[in-house]
């Protein structure tokens, strides 16, 4: 907008002059009167009785919020936390709730109260605020360039470059350091991190938690066994001994989240494998990672009468009697089937590692 | 002896040795046979007739006169054969109201029991009796009351294991594809969650016993019961849903709640025409 479109013979008070050229100038009003309508006084303003009513009902919320306060300090030391000893009411922790409703309730009641202060109480006569350009005015500008320009030539930073340029030097070394702590934040996965888990033929396939190993016999067509290698358990080493674990610690977390599979039992004739993986399974009995390949959740959610394995974060649902196909979802491969065999005590255990990477995608696979 | 050695040609004799025989040998069976004692023989026999009874009344007209099954013309099952599902599956089945089915569906709702404690322990006496399947688990294998808290601890990991997938963390259940459902198990006796374990009902897998030992079961049980009794601590849990309901109620609820907060601040009040009196 310009000043063109502001009639000559503005009102008078509305422009620069009233306010003493502290500020730059405002626009004159575009009308005289826009029509606003007359205020209209509210009941409290009116009537005494409501206005004092008012006042009780604003002090009674601050006075109340105040005595919840106080409860809640009561409530602090009569409730314990503790789980077990705690006392209860309706099922509920009696130390969370009074905690939480005496606290919550007396900051609801000073909010409360304020608004209702203002809305009732508090002048509402409508009031008009001009707006003012945001620049500072002419004359400021010029007096804060100038200034600038004298610090510039006053401290030879033109002139100077030796120093200028050093300085610059220095301040952008200062990110090397972030740099290099944030590199410790952890070393880059290796191949064997991603490519590879604990499997390896003739590691036996065992439940997971009791460490039991599984004979075919002993699942029915329909069965689901979440299993782990032997390796995380006590077993039977190589040299028909029992060793102990080969795993612990963080080790042992990271090798076991890759290595986690489920064993299910289906109707062979139900099974179409590819011709490369004819011999995968034992009897009907396959063996897939239990890492979805989408973001990594553990699934065994698997409906053992349409073979679908669902994993419940996302949605992505793998056909189990399919080779693991994705049928729903988005995970972009299928699930990596384990190549299971019977060792020669008839316990289930891997032919080999797995042929491909489990779990979700990364960087370098696309 | 002269009675015998004289008749020993007549022509009936060959089927009075014959029969003599038999008697020895079902008598000799009987003796030494398991659980044939005459009279719960007859009591199970019994049992197992008033089975097919109830059977024939009440199953035949999915499952089959014989619970055969029925398949229908496009090939699906009408209802599926009962042949060696074992005393287990009707109990659970029929005890917590999912047989007799009300409509076909994705799943076998749970509903009002319909048949009695005698009637189904017949009609589970009767399926038994087709074919061997998983028995009706005893109070050795459900009594959770003596559970110590390693028995509970080993039954968490169990729990959180094989089951927490389908059934949730808190055991309250979860959504399945296709509108199928994994029920609450807070509401489950002992004995019907280690039926479903064998069983595997409707889509759910089984856990045999072979590798879900009966005891680590009755753990898995005791657990769910510890669940169970478990106050919810960080205020009303919204039924252990997870982010779903909490979303809805923190959306609808929460956002609702400042919306109307918003209005009645923004509200102008009340106003009259009179002037103010002093």
């Amino acid at each position: 907008m310009t000043d063109d479109h502001y009639p000559d013979d503005a009102p008078p008070g509305t422009d620069s002059e009233r306010d003493g050229s502290l500020l730059p100038a405002v626009p004159p009003e575009p009308l005289p009167d826009p029509g606003l309508p007359e205020h209209e006084p509210r009941p409290t303003d009116v009537d005494p009785k409501l206005e004092r009513r008012a006042e009780r009902q604003v002090a009674g919320m601050f006075g109340l919020a105040g005595l919840l306060t106080i409860a809640f300090c009561v409530a602090y030391f009569s409730f314990s936390p503790d789980p077990e000893t705690g006392a209860t009411i309706a099922g509920f922790s009696a130390s969370n709730l009074t905690l939480g409703l005496s606290l919550g309730l007396a900051l609801l009641l000073i909010g409360i109260g304020a608004i209702q202060w203002a809305r009732r109480l508090m002048s509402d006569h409508e009031i008009v605020e001009y707006r003012h350009s945001a620049a500072s005015s002419e004359e400021d500008r010029k007096v804060a360039l100038e200034a600038f320009s004298q610090g510039v030539s006053d401290s030879g930073f033109g002139r100077r470059s030796l120093i200028r340029n050093s300085l610059l030097g220095s301040m952008a070394l200062l990110g090397l350091p972030a740099i290099v702590l944030l590199r410790d934040l952890g070393p880059l996965p290796t191949d064997e991190d991603l490519y590879q888990t604990v499997w390896r033929k003739g590691v036996r396939v065992v439940n997971d938690v009791s460490g039991a190993p599984i004979t075919p016999a002993q699942l029915q067509v329909g069965d689901l066994v979440n299993a782990e290698p032997d390796l995380f358990f006590e077993h039977v080493g190589p040299a028909g001994k029992v060793v102990p674990p080969e795993y612990e610690g963080a080790e042992l977390l990271n090798a076991k989240a890759k290595a986690a599979v489920i064993v299910v039992r289906m109707q062979p004739e139900d099974i179409t494998p590819y011709p490369s993986r004819a011999d995968w399974g034992v009897q009907g009995i396959l063996c897939y990672s239990k890492i979805c390949t989408h973001v990594g959740c553990p699934i065994s959610l698997w409906e053992h009468q349409t073979h679908q394995l669902l994993c419940p974060c996302h949605q992505s649902t793998f056909d189990l009697a399919d080779n693991g196909r994705v049928l729903f979802g988005p995970a972009a491969r299928a699930l990596p089937q384990l190549h299971i065999g019977v060792d020669s005590s008839g316990f289930l255990i891997a032919m080999s590692d797995f042929t491909e990477p489990v779990g979700p995608s990364f960087w370098e696979r696309g | 002896m002269l009675f015998l050695s004289t008749r020993r040609r007549h022509p009936l004799a060959g089927l009075v040795v014959v029969l003599l025989g038999l008697m020895v040998a079902g008598g000799l069976y009987s003796a030494f046979a398991p659980a044939s004692s005459g009279d719960s023989s007859k009591a199970d026999q019994q049992l197992i007739n008033q089975g097919r009874q109830l059977f024939v009344v009440g199953c035949a007209t999915c499952h089959g006169l014989n619970a055969e099954g029925i398949v229908t013309k496009s090939g699906n099952n009408n209802g599926p054969p009962l042949i060696g599902v074992g005393a287990a599956a009707v109990d659970f089945q029929v005890g917590t109201g999912r047989m007799p089915l009300a409509q076909a569906g994705v799943q076998a709702p749970s509903k009002p029991v319909l048949y009695t404690d005698a009637e189904i322990s017949a009609l589970a006496a009767y399926i038994a009796s087709l074919g061997p399947g998983p028995a009706i688990p005893g109070p050795a294998e459900t009594d959770i009351s003596g559970a110590t808290t390693e028995q509970i601890g080993r039954g968490r990991a169990f729990f959180q294991t094989n089951c927490t997938a389908c059934h949730n963390f808190a055991a309250a259940g979860g959504a399945l594809p296709h509108g199928g459902y994994a029920p609450s198990l807070l509401g489950t006796s002992p004995r019907h969650i280690i039926e479903a374990m064998v069983t595997g009902p409707g889509q759910m897998p089984g856990f045999s016993d072979d590798v879900l030992t009966p005891d680590d079961k009755r753990d898995i049980v005791a657990y769910i019961n510890v669940l169970k009794e478990q106050p919810s601590y960080g205020g009303s849990d919204l039924g252990s849903k997870g982010p779903v309901t909490e979303g809805l109620w923190g959306w609808l609820g929460g956002i609702g709640a400042l919306v109307l907060v918003t209005v009645w601040i923004a509200n102008n009040g009340a106003r009259v025409q009179k002037k103010k009196s002093r």
